[in-house]
């Protein structure tokens, strides 16, 4: 009973997740300026860490977990290079 | 380690609400992104996700793990931190450069900003 429940759950919420990194994917295609498609990868990556966070918990094995920190970090430092090459022209001066 | 058929119900429904609720955040986040009309608006969608939505399924990854394993387990509480902190850093330098390149462009978003009239002009799109 617990188990269908969880697993009811936890196809509910990968569906959910998925829609959410279509929607974002959809943003980056569409993105009018190039200062929309980053957000668009920032929300891509962002979800994209939930979605293996519920992998996670489906699967029962912490391995996930570690790419999902993984993903949190690069992409925050991918999302900062991507803003300061937006404003200045170049990412190191 | 423990399956998941073993759970008690209260942890089951527990974690199946905190589940749903945070991809649920996550997924009215990313609509907002894509329904929004100009960049400025379109900046505050995300958070939904990256703030209460993160919290929610790292809430149930926490309780999962600590009901599988008998033990607390507390490690997701790193990804919680390092999000928190570097989202408010990442949205700060995308609308600078934003703003600079609107200015640049000779649109300026905040000319005509005053205490009478505090109604910001976002320039819609071309």
């Amino acid at each position: 009973m617990s188990g269908q429940i969880l697993a009811i759950a936890l196809t509910i919420s990968k569906i959910f997740l998925t829609l959410a990194m279509a929607a974002a994917a959809s943003r980056i295609l569409r993105g009018p300026r190039a200062q929309d498609r980053v957000i668009g990868m920032d929300t891509l990556y962002v979800n994209a860490m939930l979605l293996l966070l519920v992998f996670g918990i489906g699967s029962g094995t912490t391995l996930y977990f570690e790419v999902a920190l993984a993903i949190g970090l690069l992409g925050f430092v991918a999302t900062v290079a991507m803003a300061k090459f937006l404003m200045r022209g170049e990412v190191i001066e | 380690m423990s399956t998941i058929e073993n759970l008690p119900l209260w942890a089951a429904i527990l974690i199946s609400a905190l589940l749903v609720i945070g991809s649920s955040l996550a997924l009215i986040g990313s609509i907002g992104l894509l329904r929004f009309k100009t960049f400025y608006e379109r900046v505050h969608a995300p958070p939904l996700g990256t703030t209460m939505g993160l919290f929610t399924i790292l809430a149930a990854s926490m309780f999962y793990f600590s009901l599988a394993q008998t033990r607390p387990v507390v490690h997701e509480i790193l990804i919680g931190i390092f999000v928190t902190t570097t989202t408010p850093i990442t949205f700060m330098f995308l609308v600078q450069a934003t703003l600079y390149r609107d200015r640049f462009e000779g649109s300026d978003p905040l000319a005509g900003l005053s205490v009478e009239q505090p109604q910001v002009k976002t320039p819609h799109d071309p």
